[in-house]
């Protein structure tokens, strides 16, 4: 018969579980999200020898089975709930050979609650060059477990540790440290209270400040709330348990670890001392920012050129090759088009992703940290907000979401409110093609393109939109939360391509399927809004004919006149004039009207936006950028997108709220409509006065 | 006076102090920093703040003020 195992992979940040991850199931992974939080859960299967079957489950990082944000709690609640699908039959520890101490706090833990656990002790290629013994017999001897070394940067040791999972049955699940020895006064009446239930998850659903949900509603019904003694008293027991826990790993430790202290001195030292000076610590992250804009940029352009001219032949083709109708119509000027805008960019979050997961790769996040936490904390925010407002630059959603290990909830909150300023992957697309149609493409000083520095100006004005607001932010909120800051510096690692690659392949698709619902339905709904009308609309070709009729016009351009005449008066073109006398005075017609409402659900629906609504009704092949460039401003003539409107619309999408799915994690992170509504508010009344200035002082 | 992590040279070393729950909090404790350990001032980031610090072969970085609450003895 077919086995089938659950297996549960947990462990500290930064001891490489994610690539112990990656080459157990290889590409055979689902991301998905947690129900109804917002936790990333990662998971995949790998198939053993005999029709074993294991289902790999990759736990969010965690330091102790003390929560103390949401990815920890859904740890813990895994593991205390019996009863879910997910629930382990065997969890497996990842622990780094040169922080195996820290490491095997959580180890012990998990082996409290009876869970069979096999100790994975990963990097143990390192072993030898770093001098570290580690007499594995004695060390599973003392821990009651079994202990497979591997290095999944060689693809060491993953045999043995499959092996380990298969007889996963046979593995001890004696605990490794009675938990009543820290206070057995108090674990004695627990017993009495609850006598049908292990000690150790009782004393973890007492002290942990979960919302345990199912798993408290149903067998351990009363047990968070049982209370004999005062929460500073719990805070008391819990940090002897953690002493108590330190004093027994330092004991198993001192008998079967070894480390020659001599080779001490390493790269870590030698790099950080070089990253983290105060003057070129600085210099380099600088450069580096810059290497990472110039690229998106110009690497980019590329393929983007190569995708915008293959969309505008695939709609030729289809209007000329597929049967003459509505059907046809709607593929080559809603379907094609609007697919056309959300390709376009993949390049260019490929590039930002492929940047964010190397710095968080080699440990060097951690110290742009370090080096960033005193200046950040001026403006109210924390070293920690450095990642979020980078990661920022890619999407303002993962970057909300990695607020979470920020600990103070002020400095938190701020970061959440104002990384929506920064410069994402939304707005490139609207930027780079405003960017090549109204700034010149010339070289400053002979290198550098024009084009180039203003996105890169862009980029600082939104790095400077959110710094300035958190200051400001921070004198007016009042809340008072306890200030607190640990970052852990892990070792220097090189980082492995293929964890880059799955990541830059993982939240490549997330965006464009994520993003592509919402803009292709938004296609479709717009060529039909602007493909029919009402009224006039259906006797466009008379009307023209009595018009023009004195005139003596070609085919061609009666054509065109009933083209641009049927766009006027359908649907869209109604809306579209109804909301002209708002956007006109920021330089912008009709159509850009629509293009701003719709991009209203997600920024970069404003090309495809664009990009449909000009094709509707035109006959050659054209790319997105000429049709722009071809509009003309219907009241003031010359181009519709000229400096003024230009630079306007770079500024109202530098700082206009655009995004619902931004506005939805916010609500989901503050847990309050408040806070996504402050911020659809106030920034998009900063977006329209500046704008509005911008383009009056223009123009 | 008394001597903290925050009073450390860089590349001095302490012994910690028995401390209270109320003023080092519990992750702190997880991640290595416990009575009796060893602690070494690494390095500082610029502004003297945070301190990047070895405890017991355990690299973290914390703020001088949370720093300031940890006694030690010098060794």
């Amino acid at each position: 018969m077919a086995k089938h195992i659950n297996v549960a992979l947990i462990g500290n940040p930064n001891t490489g579980k994610t690539s112990v991850f990656n080459r157990l199931t290889g590409l055979n992974q689902k991301v998905g999200n947690y129900p109804g939080i917002t936790v990333e859960k990662k998971q995949g299967t790998c198939k053993f020898g005999r029709g074993c079957k294991v289902h790999v489950l990759d736990l969010p990082g965690t330091y102790s089975l003390n929560a103390s944000s949401v990815d920890e709690n859904v740890v813990i609640e895994l593991l205390l709930n019996k009863n879910d699908k997910d629930f382990p039959d065997v969890a497996v520890v990842v622990a780094d050979i040169e922080n195996l101490k820290r490491n095997l706090l959580l180890f012990t833990q998990i082996k409290d609650l009876g869970i069979p656990v096999i100790l994975a002790i990963n990097m143990a290629d390192r072993m030898k060059r770093k001098a570290i013994y580690l007499d594995v017999p004695k060390l599973e001897e003392k821990l009651n477990t079994k202990i497979a070394l591997i290095s999944s940067r060689k693809n060491l040791g993953f045999d043995y540790l499959k092996e380990l999972i298969e007889n996963y049955n046979q593995l001890s699940t004696k605990p490794s440290l009675n938990a009543s020895s820290i206070s057995p006064e108090y674990f004695d009446r627990l017993r009495k209270a609850f006598p049908n239930q292990e000690l150790y998850k009782l004393w973890l659903v007492i002290t942990q400040d979960v919302n345990f949900g199912k798993l408290d509603r149903n067998e351990l019904k009363g047990v968070a709330s049982f209370q004999t003694e005062s929460v500073s008293n719990l805070k008391r027991l819990q940090q002897k348990e953690t002493v108590a826990r330190y004093q027994f790993i330092n004991e198993t430790l001192k008998e079967t670890l070894h480390i020659d202290t001599a080779n001490a001195k390493d790269l870590r030292s030698r790099l950080d001392r070089v990253l983290t000076h105060k003057v070129w610590g600085y210099v380099i992250f600088f450069a580096i920012l810059l290497l990472i804009f110039q690229a998106i940029f110009d690497w980019s352009s590329y393929p983007m050129d190569f995708i915008d001219s293959t969309f505008a032949s695939l709609s030729e083709w289809a209007k000329t090759s597929l049967p003459v109708g509505d059907f046809t119509n709607l593929i080559a000027e809603g379907i094609i088009p609007g697919l056309g805008g959300i390709v376009i960019f993949i390049p260019q979050i490929a590039f930002l992703f492929l940047f964010i997961s190397i710095l968080e790769e080699t440990g060097y996040m951690s110290r742009v940290v370090f080096l960033m936490d005193r200046i950040m904390r001026r403006f109210g925010l924390s070293g920690k907000s450095v990642v979020p407002l980078v990661a920022g630059t890619a999407c303002a959603i993962p970057a909300i979401m990695a607020t979470r290990n920020i600990e103070n909830w002020k400095e938190r909150l701020i970061t959440i409110l104002v990384t929506p300023f920064t410069t994402c992957s939304a707005r490139l697309p609207v930027y780079l093609i405003i960017i090549s149609l109204v700034i010149p493409d010339t070289r400053v000083l002979g290198i550098f393109s024009l084009q180039g520095l203003t996105l890169m100006f862009m980029y600082i004005l939104g790095f400077g939109a959110a710094i300035f607001s958190a200051y400001i932010l921070d004198k007016i909120l009042k809340i008072r939360s306890k200030s607190f800051f640990v970052v852990e510096m892990p070792n220097y690692k090189l980082p492995l391509p293929k964890n880059v690659l799955i990541t830059v392949v993982e939240k490549t698709k997330a965006f464009v399927f994520g993003a592509g619902k919402i803009i292709l339905a938004i296609s479709i709904i717009l060529w039909v809004l602007a493909s029919y009308g009402p009224g006039d609309f259906n006797n466009a070709e008379e009307i023209i004919q009595n018009q023009y009729a004195s005139q003596n016009l070609s085919e061609e351009e009666i054509a065109m006149h009933v083209d641009s005449y049927k766009l006027e008066h359908s649907y869209i073109g109604h809306v579209g004039h109804a909301i002209e006398p708002a956007v006109r005075p920021l330089g912008y017609d009709w159509k850009i009207g629509i293009a701003i409402v719709s991009s209203f659900a997600a920024r970069e629906v404003f090309v495809g936006t664009l990009a449909t609504i000009y094709s509707v009704g035109s006959e050659d092949e054209q790319t997105i950028k000429s049709r722009m460039a071809a509009e003309i401003n219907p009241i003031l003539g010359g181009p519709l997108f000229n400096f003024a409107s230009g630079v306007s619309l770079l500024l109202f999408y530098a700082f206009a709220m655009q995004c619902m799915s931004t506005l939805a994690i916010v609500k989901k992170e503050t847990n309050s409509w408040k806070w996504p509504m402050w911020q659809l508010f106030v920034m998009s009344a900063i977006a329209y006065v500046v704008a509005l200035a911008a383009y009056q002082f223009l123009k | 006076m008394v001597v903290t992590i925050a009073s450390l040279k860089k590349g001095q070393r302490g012994i910690i102090k028995e401390f209270s729950v109320e003023v080092v909090p519990l992750k702190l404790l997880e991640m290595g920093c416990l009575p009796g350990n060893e602690v070494c001032l690494v390095q500082t980031a610029p502004f003297n703040d945070p301190l990047y610090l070895n405890i017991n072969g355990s690299h973290l970085a914390i703020r001088r003020e949370t720093a300031s609450k940890i006694e030690i003895e010098l060794i």
